[in-house]
């Protein structure tokens, strides 16, 4: 497990260190001159902290979370108005949400700093003829320089912490280890996570803090030290990212142990195919959809059941083939996004019970359900209670549970088992279910749509030829058990598995 | 070299003017003291010969030219001007305080080197020992040599001394006065310097010029001074060094009686 670490270790910290420098230098660039201005207009001092402080307020998460639709609504005006786009997801979300964030403390010392200089020493300058410019430049700027330094320090960690957050908006960073750990209960993952992000903000804070004491020591040899280590740290992060040839494939991913090990798997026969490959890992449902359409992100695995629903907005239910048929056929002609067909399984919502609950109630179906339902728990994922799926559910059958519980999904599993719920809302094509014996229930009224595998290809790839072939080879390929057993490899608390050991165990029975 | 005309200044939002009506004539070589009580407005008077404070009425000429008409920074870096809490920049080394104002003028490295030499030696300062010294590194009468040095080195003809050995303890005060003076005369300069001490006056002055309540009460040499006093003010001001020689007599006497 620490050895499967190790081996993304380079990608992950080369783009957190990217995405980090890069937000640090931009937020530098925007908060020094802001805040010289404002050390020399008084009145400009409250709103610039002002809004610095609001912007500290509002959660990491959150602060990334809104700039993803804010670039997509930018994206299509610019679309509209000059013909083309931009990226909105990825980097410039999470860079422009980490400038933001790193502007307070560079702010508030540099102006405190710079307002605090001896008035006797001002003097001085413009007595020996210095203009204001030189004054700012030889003196003021010199003598704050500590004092800013320990600003940037401070914004340095905050931003290298923060940047952990960029996962969920598409950026990879080393916040992977933490979001692919905490979906596949990979604590080890998590915590690789935590210790790697928190040793880089250590070593880059020691290194500004020598930096630090070298200015207010006047020591020109811990400034050259303390450039000469955060440029050996930056280079060698940037080395595994930099030199790479082409254009890398986006995988996509959602935010669960299959898209894993599917990403794994499809990028493993993209790099045999000569494509070099990079991961959106853990995107949102309905996100990952419109970067696919953006071209943002190059493939992923959907399922014809969300599309139907999420996308098309269908509200009927006919059989799988006819939906299949009906969203590629959709997809073409409104997107033009390649559908290549299902893998082979289904990944369908299903409702679950404990085996010996549903046996003392005699519940075989929803239909069975819907008598005890008042009395009962429901567990769902983030998604579940928001979904058209569980509308049409609730109005097919009359469902109307006494309690709702929202769980991230292997949590729902537990909840399930210590019997915190009754009956969940799962995945047909987890493993656990098999694990847990746990008994699905039948859908009488076809209430719930099919939910096929389907591997789509975004616009720019849709006639791309070599990268259509490499991955045909998995069309039909992946029967239901198989998707268990590798769900189950990377779900279960025992002789656990990562994500792309399931992918290589999936390859094998491929052959 | 210098003269003040109809000079006036009140702050913005004060009651009365800093400086009122003051009519001032420096010749060249001359070394004239400003004197006063605190507050009487001589250090106004003395930021407004080189514009670190603008006048509110009258005018300043500077070798028949009109200091008004000048660019404020580089009519500041023809004058040598020494400040009383010395103002080196702690930043910088004692050579990079005292090449700083040949530096802005943009004057060849090389020249710069050789200026600072004569300089540590003209301020009587070892060149070895203290050239890559901090500021905080010296003593407070090192750190004046350094500041005389630093107004110096852009070998201008006007120097404007605020209280320049005000802060330091009497032997360093009266040795570097010393200097200062033999400096001046050997260098012809024009001097304005400001103080409060009517013995450095004295001793110092070529003209010394009393100030009271941002006025001019009398200007004369030290003799005409201590001959015909204007008024009470200016006798009770002139006569301090006396009293207080006489005062010293009084108590060596008593200490060395039987």
């Amino acid at each position: 497990m620490i050895a499967a670490a190790f081996a993304v270790l380079p990608g992950y910290l080369g783009q957190h260190v990217l995405l980090s420098i890069s937000a640090l230098v931009l937020g530098l660039l925007i908060s020094l001159p802001l805040a010289i201005v404002a050390s020399r207009v008084a009145w400009l001092r409250g709103p610039a902290l002002g809004a610095a402080s609001v912007i500290q307020t509002i959660p990491g998460l959150a602060l990334l979370a809104l700039f993803y639709p804010l670039l997509l609504m930018l994206s299509n005006f610019s679309e509209q108005v000059f013909g083309a786009g931009f990226r909105a997801l990825g980097f410039l979300p999470a860079l422009l949400a980490l400038v933001l964030y790193s502007m307070l403390p560079v702010l508030r010392n540099t102006i405190t700093a710079l307002v605090a200089t001896d008035p006797a020493i001002l003097r001085a300058a413009r007595g020996v003829g210095m203009t204001p410019r030189q004054s700012l430049l030889l003196v003021e700027l010199p003598l704050a320089a500590p004092v800013i330094m320990a600003g940037v320090r401070t914004a340095a960690v905050w931003v290298i912490g923060t940047a952990t957050l960029s996962t969920p908006v598409g950026q990879t960073s080393l916040g992977n280890y933490i979001f692919t750990g905490l979906q596949t209960e990979n604590w080890v993952f998590v915590l690789f996570g935590c210790v790697a992000a928190a040793a880089l903000a250590l070593v880059v804070d020691r290194l500004l803090a020598l930096a630090e004491t070298g200015l207010a020591q006047h020591s020109r040899a811990k400034v050259i030290g303390a450039a000469v280590g955060l440029a050996i740290v930056i280079g060698a992060s940037l080395v595994p990212i930099i030199g790479r040839a082409g254009a890398p494939v986006v995988i996509g991913t959602k935010s669960f142990e299959e898209q894993y090990i599917l990403a794994s798997l499809i990028g493993d026969k993209l790099r045999d195919a000569g494509f070099t490959t990079s991961e959106r890992d853990g995107l949102g449902s309905s996100v990952i959809f419109h970067a696919l359409a953006a071209d943002d992100v190059g493939v992923y695995v959907d399922y014809s059941g969300t599309l139907w629903a999420d996308q098309m907005k269908r509200r009927d239910t006919p059989d799988r083939t006819a939906v299949l048929n009906g969203v590629a056929a959709w997809l073409k002609q409104t997107q033009g996004v390649r559908d290549l067909g299902s893998l082979g399984f289904e990944n369908a919502y299903a409702f679950a019970m404990r085996r010996d609950v549903a046996q003392r109630y005699g519940i075989h179906s929803i239909a069975d359900l819907a008598t005890y339902a008042p009395n009962m728990k429901i567990g769902g994922d983030y998604e579940f209670f928001g979904r058209p799926e569980w509308a049409a559910v609730k109005k097919a059958y009359g469902l109307n549970f006494a309690v709702m519980r929202q769980y991230q999904s292997n949590f729902m599993y537990r909840a399930l088992q210590d019997g915190d719920v009754d009956v969940i809302a799962a995945f047909s094509s987890d493993g656990r279910i098999a694990q847990y014996h746990l008994q699905l229930l039948s859908d009488p009224r076809h209430a719930l749509p099919p939910y096929d595998a389907v591997l789509l290809i975004s616009p720019k790839y849709a006639h791309d030829r070599k990268l259509i072939d490499a991955l045909k080879p998995l069309i039909g390929a992946i029967n239901l058990s198989a998707m268990q057993h590798a769900n189950l490899m990377v779900d279960r608390q025992t002789d656990k598995r990562s994500p792309a050991e399931a992918a290589n165990w999936i390859e094998q029975q491929l052959h | 070299m210098i003269e003040l005309q109809h000079l006036t200044k009140r702050f913005a939002g004060a009651e009365r003017d800093a400086v009122r009506d003051l009519n001032l004539h420096v010749n060249e070589g001359e070394l004239l003291v400003l004197i006063g009580e605190s507050g009487c407005g001589k250090t106004t008077t003395l930021n407004m010969i080189n514009r670190l404070t603008e006048p509110t009425a009258g005018s300043i000429l500077i070798g028949n030219e009109d200091a008004h008409a000048k660019d404020p920074v580089e009519l500041r870096r023809s004058m040598g001007f020494v400040f009383q809490a010395v103002g080196l920049f702690p930043h910088l080394t004692v050579e990079e305080n005292i090449a700083i104002t040949p530096r802005l003028l943009k004057w060849p490295a090389d020249k710069i080197t050789a200026r600072v030499e004569q300089l540590f030696d003209l301020v009587r300062l070892d060149a070895a020992t203290y050239r890559a010294r901090l500021p905080r590194e010296l003593s407070g009468g090192q750190r004046q040599r350094v500041g005389l040095a630093r107004a110096l080195a852009a070998r201008p003809r006007i120097m404007l001394m605020d209280e320049p050995f005000g802060a330091l303890d009497p032997l360093t005060r009266d040795d570097l006065s010393a200097d200062y003076r033999a400096i001046h005369d050997r260098l012809g300069l024009t001097t304005i310097l400001v103080t409060h001490d009517m013995t450095e006056a004295f001793l110092l002055a070529d003209r010394v010029a009393v100030m009271r309540d941002g006025e001019l009460v009398q200007q004369g040499t030290p003799h005409q001074l201590l001959a015909e006093p204007a008024d009470a003010f200016v006798r009770t001001l002139v006569e301090t060094p006396r009293r207080r020689a006489k005062a010293l007599a009084r108590a060596m006497e008593t200490d060395s009686a039987p």
